[in-house]
């Protein structure tokens, strides 16, 4: 392939790539503006591939699947808003507990599952003339459904957090729940709300990686997404928007190692790159100026009591 | 016109004539409607007022009761507000001024006694039944959302019913408020970028859009420069004019005779007076705030000169808002001498004492103990020269709730020689310390390897007065040191207080109890905004004296 | 209708005024642990899979056989050396997450060492390779323990991305600079020599001497905790930050003190891993295989005592154990369910430390 055909098809592999990490990040991101860390998203992934995998297997819908994988996994990850919201469990220990639940879960369910191949997969779209326009035609409009509907799921969360009732409910929810409860918002449901719809996105982006790339499952399909996906959520600085050029930033630096392999550079270097690029986030929103800014939901991971007399 | 309630007693909306039907619609539950009227509609129709007429009572409270443990918060308390009235609530703190402000905005429930409002009785069960009732708190410590707009924080007291976020009314509204009232707001300035008196007028405007008739606040100046005062109190005029009722806590007494129509002053948690400002003046009010009886003093000794052990000069310090919370503070206190810092809470007395034990930094001046300079010190440092200190917030400062009761007799010293064995404790040392101190303070616990967590509030302030006040400290600061204990307990250690100042320690008394200041003190100082307005030695002090300078006032 | 409202029982939580007695909270984790396990069979036979099946194969294949024993202590190794680090560390409530990570640096320690003093004897060897893996867990583990005292960074975060860095890293080694010659291509180091594996009780994977370490250092930790000054101020610290600063205690030394056990000693649990289990640097997911995750809960269970992680981890074990056992019917993932599910169950049930519910016939005053 020549430079060019070559860097587009890395770009089309980008977009691929980073669509499952930008449903789970838009998900996550929406649950920890409620103030609630879900550290159970690569296990709520991992159900959500074998729960869409098994109904397409076995009706031959995909997206059917996809819908059924977001409605469980939705409901799933209410285990963790009860324990985390009335409970009041230690948020990091009962997502990660979601996790090894998720997981384990995933795998008993997929045992009969590996090796066959489902009826309904998640193909690719053929758009007449979109698809002609030269160079980026190929790239942008060749792409599968699910990766247009991410982007307007990207849009539509944008718009909910930052231009409705709700969304103002969800963001004071997670910075100061006291100021929202006093102001007659109820915490606890908006909160739950939040986690609800993290699953959901969780849910979709999991049946992506078994119904879209090679459709398949098998254990371990996840890979370790679900941790770049809560990473992601802090590069992105909780905002929806820029989730989407982070998420395909991430995604590059998952196709792009197996490009750059015969120039002598390990895949290794380039997949540590999310992980540290999160840890640099990390480091600059401690500092004042910018916290205040674009910061971390100030409520987040803390359990909320209303304080009694 | 007459007043017209439609299913019960409704509040007025802001300062719009409202139409019968649109009322009706209103009460139908139709918050589109409302929102219209927010947004500026003028509705077509019959015009009626929701006005009440002023003068005409709007809020009654008579015989209302509130007990904690321990402690009689409200005993019998009556008021009686008007329509367009400006009411002050004066007391010391601990008067139970506050509590029954939260009994008015439904944090509380009383214990006994009636609410009225506009003639009929009402339940007030929680801040939300107040809202509705017309009802509006505008808190001390401000619940807003630091990294959302003015706009978006105003919005949140909206009644619900749009899905998108209504900006424009939300902007109209405010543009409006700034101009009736002269408090001017931004609608898109990031709350975080705010001063203290913005803040304020957030809330502010947040209630007067909940529709409240009657706007409560508490010690609303605070925090406001000298001319956000004058601002907010020219706004809170305007509102009284339009027929508001507004209520307000204070213990400034300029304020009351300046701002108020009338005043109810409260001490101990009974009324002890309740008067038009206009036939009262400063020195009446202060006796009433402060009372007159006579509290002997048990102090016998006279203190000599020249033995300095603390010495405080110029202290400026800066408060958790930004504030300055002290200003020039200077004094010294001698040895075995107790200097009490009489003030309402809240004046730089946390700030000051937090400076003298090394939990805050200070802006500038100096701090010496024994002649030794020990500005900006650790708090170990500063213990290890004999400054021991009782603190206010004895379950998250003064011990460790997790640990035993003779892990926290040596929190502030375990790590002196003789409680350690190089890296180890020495735990028969600290074992044998710990019976010794039970012993000598009485204090009630099954052993010394139980919970501290299982002891009683009077034992656990037993504990850390043994640990604070045994082995000869220098100086000991004690803040708050009998509040919401019962009496026997409150005795016991004002007597040990006392002892050990015989015994040659200093004490610095934070306390709010004008009784126990009398009682132990030699010197008074009294503290207002962060300046020490006036230091009197016990025998030239009396309540009066003591009172006006608390309120403010300057001799 | 006054007969039907007195039949519902009125449910009252109340926030509890004593403490729960030591036997009150034994019952608690023991119940809460039950319920884990119960569950985790229901889940299995919604998927088909008899839960009797799997807990006569956890009992049978694990606690129940001598082949289980062996298997149990060996897997009991890290669990308890990395576990006793974590109670330490949540005591002061640092969240480390990170121990897989810290496992990694460790083997990667151990095996730098082993690669490089090939003609050394063993009783020089093994110990280099336990303290070039202590600090290496230790230094990986410092970061965040700074980070989080200057600039109050989450340390939940860093810990677990550090995670996956080292895993790039070993990766990166096992595949590059560190490959061996004698491998075929396979992404491993060359094997240890003889006097870098560590010793083994015959007929089993059971690295003895790392065992006895782990041990060694849980009851080592649990005196640290009771009788030193460090252990106090550690305790200080994570039950009421505002009395550590009153009392003086260094919140920065306490944390960095926290970081240095728990890293260190998860470090030495990976150092056992390579040495003595695998005798070579290989997939980073073999050497530190869930141990850093499961060790949370050794800890959680054990309740932060450090000693108690002995048993917790020995139970632990076995349950991993019997999910091996396991394995012919069902994937290994599987046993997940029971770990996940009593992780869940003790953490949701510690809200029965502070509040209690009552069930009665009138209204409770």
């Amino acid at each position: 392939m020549t430079m060019v055909e070559e860097a587009l098809f890395i770009l089309h592999r980008t977009i691929a790539f980073g669509t499952p990490l930008l449903l789970g990040t838009l998900g996550e991101i929406v649950a920890e503006r409620a103030g609630i860390l879900n550290l159970g998203v690569e296990g709520m992934m991992s159900v959500g591939a074998v729960v869409a995998f098994g109904v397409s297997l076995y009706t031959g819908n995909a997206w059917l699947g996809v819908l059924i994988a977001a409605i469980s996994v939705g409901l799933l990850s209410l285990i963790h808003s009860f324990a985390s919201i009335n409970l009041r469990a230690n948020q990091v220990v009962s997502g990660l507990a979601l996790t090894m639940l998720g997981l384990g879960i995933s795998g008993l369910l997929g045992k009969s599952f590996v090796g066959r191949t489902p009826g309904g997969t998640i193909e690719p779209l053929d758009l007449p003339v979109l698809e002609d326009i030269p160079y980026l035609g190929k790239v942008i409009f060749n792409q599968d459904l699910l990766v247009y509907i991410s982007l307007g799921i990207a849009v539509f969360t944008w718009l909910v957090i930052w231009k409705t009732r709700i969304g103002l409910n969800i963001r004071v929810s997670g910075e100061n729940p006291a100021a929202a409860d006093v102001s007659g918002i109820n915490v606890y449901r908006i909160r739950h709300l939040a986690v609800f719809y993290g699953g959901m996105l969780a849910g979709m982006a999991g049946a992506y990686l078994s119904l879209a790339y090679i459709p398949a499952w098998t254990e371990g399909l996840t890979g370790g997404r679900g941790w770049i996906v809560i990473g992601l959520t802090i590069f992105a600085f909780w905002s929806p928007l820029r989730a989407i050029i982070c998420s395909y930033l991430f995604g590059l630096f998952y196709v792009l190692p197996y490009s750059l392999q015969p120039l002598g550079i390990h895949v290794s270097l380039l997949q540590s790159m999310p992980y540290l690029f999160t840890i640099i986030a990390l480091l600059a929103i401690s500092r004042e100026s910018i916290r205040k800014r674009m910061g971390s939901p100030g409520a987040l991971g803390k359990s909320y009591v209303r304080e009694e007399i | 016109m007459g007043k017209s309630y439609i299913g019960g007693y409704k509040p007025a909306i802001g300062v719009e004539n409202i139409s019968r039907d649109t009322l009706a619609a209103r009460a139908g539950g139709r918050a589109v409607e409302f929102l219209r009227i927010l947004g500026g509609e003028r509705p077509g129709g019959a015009v009626s007022f929701q006005q009440p007429v002023p003068g005409e009572e709007i809020l009654g409270a008579s015989g209302i009761r509130k007990e904690f443990p321990g402690v009689v918060a409200n005993d019998g308390v009556d008021l009686k507000v008007r329509a367009g009235e400006i009411h002050a609530l004066l007391g010391e703190n601990g008067a139970g001024k506050t509590t029954l402000v939260k009994i008015l905005y439904g944090v509380y429930r009383p214990d006994g006694g009636d609410i009225t409002l506009g003639g009929e009785r009402v339940e007030i069960n929680s801040p939300r039944d107040a809202r509705d009732l017309g009802i509006g708190m505008v808190h001390q410590h401000f619940m807003l959302s630091e990294p959302n707009s003015v706009a978006e924080n105003i919005a949140l007291g909206l009644p619900a019913g749009r899905v998108l976020f209504p900006e424009e009314e939300v902007k109209g509204r405010i543009r409006d408020f700034s101009k009736v009232y002269g408090l001017k707001l931004d609608p898109d300035a990031k709350v975080w970028q705010l001063s203290a008196g913005e803040k304020q007028k957030i809330e502010i405007l947040k209630a007067l859009l909940a529709g409240a008739r009657m706007l409560i606040l508490d010690e609303p100046t605070a925090v406001l420069t000298p001319l956000e005062t004058e601002e907010l109190f020219s706004a809170l005029r305007l509102m009284a004019e339009e027929g508001k009722a507004v209520i307000f806590i204070t213990h400034k007494l300029d304020e009351v005779l300046n701002l108020a129509h009338q005043v109810t002053v409260l001490r101990k948690g009974r009324i002890v007076g309740n008067v038009k400002t206009s036939e009262t003046d400063r020195r009446k009010l202060a006796n009433m705030m402060v009372g007159v009886d006579l509290f002997p003093s048990k102090r016998s000794r006279s203190i000599e000169q020249g033995n300095t052990v603390l010495e405080v000069t110029g202290l400026c310090v800066k408060g958790d808002r930004g504030n300055r919370a002290c200003s020039g503070i200077s004094f010294k206190i001698q040895a075995g001498e107790i200097l009490g810092l009489a003030g309402v809470a809240g004046n730089g007395q946390r700030e000051l004492v937090e400076v003298l034990t090394g939990l805050r930094e200070t802006e500038s001046g100096g701090i010496s103990v024994l002649g030794r300079d020990v500005t900006n010190s650790g708090p170990r440092e500063i213990a290890n020269l004999g400054v021991s200190y009782i603190p206010e917030d004895r379950l998250s400062i003064g011990i460790v709730p997790e640990m035993t009761v003779s892990e926290n007799l040596v929190l502030r010293k375990f790590w002196q020689e003789e409680f350690s064995e190089g890296l180890l404790l020495d735990e028969e040392r600290v074992r044998d310390y710990s019976r010794e101190m039970i012993e000598e303070f009485d204090i009630v616990t099954p052993g010394p390897d139980t919970p501290v967590r299982k002891l009683s509030g009077g034992n656990i302030q037993r504990l850390i007065l043994a640990r604070e006040t045994s082995g000869g400290p220098r100086l000991i600061i004690a803040s708050h040191p009998t509040s919401g204990l019962d009496v026997k307990a409150a005795n016991d250690i004002r007597k040990r207080l006392a002892q050990a100042a015989d015994e040659g320690s200093s004490v610095l008394l934070d306390s709010e109890d004008l009784e126990e200041i009398f009682e132990l003190s030699d010197r008074i100082a009294v503290i207002v905004n962060g300046e020490f307005v006036g230091v009197l030695a016990r025998a030239e002090a009396n309540l009066e004296k003591v009172g006006l300078l608390m309120g403010g006032a300057v001799e | 209708m006054t007969g039907l409202r007195q039949a519902i029982p009125r449910i009252t939580v109340r926030r509890r005024k004593q403490p729960l007695t030591s036997r009150e909270s034994l019952t608690l984790i023991l119940a809460s642990v039950a319920a884990g396990i119960f569950l985790g069979g229901l889940l299995f036979s919604l998927a088909g899979v008899n839960p009797l099946y799997a807990y006569g194969k956890i009992l049978q294949g694990s606690f129940g056989s001598i082949q289980g024993w062996k298997e149990i202590l060996r897997k009991a190794i890290p669990l308890i050396m990395a576990g006793a680090g974590l109670a330490i560390a949540f005591r002061a409530v640092f969240w480390n997450i990170g121990a897989e990570g810290q496992m990694l640096a460790g083997a990667t320690g151990a095996t730098w060492v082993a690669l490089n003093f090939t003609t050394a004897p063993g009783y020089i060897l093994i110990p280099a390779m336990f303290a070039v893996g202590f600090v290496m867990g230790a230094a990986l583990c410092i970061i965040p323990a700074l980070l989080k005292s200057k600039f109050s960074v989450n340390e939940v975060i860093i810990t677990l991305m550090l995670n996956y860095v080292a895993l790039q890293i070993v990766t990166f080694l096992i595949d590059g600079p560190w490959k061996g010659e004698t491998q075929h291509g396979y992404p491993y180091t060359d094997p240890f020599v003889q006097g870098a594996r560590i010793p083994r009780i015959p007929g089993t994977f059971i690295h003895y001497p790392t065992l006895i370490i782990a041990v060694l250092a849980s009851i080592g930790l649990f005196y640290f905790m009771k009788r030193t000054k460090a252990g106090y101020e550690i305790k200080v610290t994570g039950s009421s930050p505002k009395a550590a600063r009153y009392a003086g205690i260094s919140y920065a030394r306490t944390l960095v003190m926290v970081a240095i056990i728990s890293g260190g000693l998860a470090g030495m649990a990976g150092v056992g891993e390579v040495a003595g289990i695998h005798g070579k640097l290989l997939y980073p997911e073999y050497v530190s295989a869930g141990y850093g995750f499961t060790a949370i809960i050794v800890a959680w269970l054990a309740r932060l005592h450090p000693a108690g992680v002995i048993a917790s981890g020995i139970f632990m074990s076995g349950i991993l154990v019997g999910g091996d056992a396991m394995r012919i019917r069902v994937p290994l993932s599987s046993v997940n369910i029971f770990t996940g599910l009593i992780l869940l169950m003790l953490v949701s049930t510690e809200i029965f430390r502070t509040y209690e519910i009552k069930f009665s016939r009138e209204d409770v005053p």
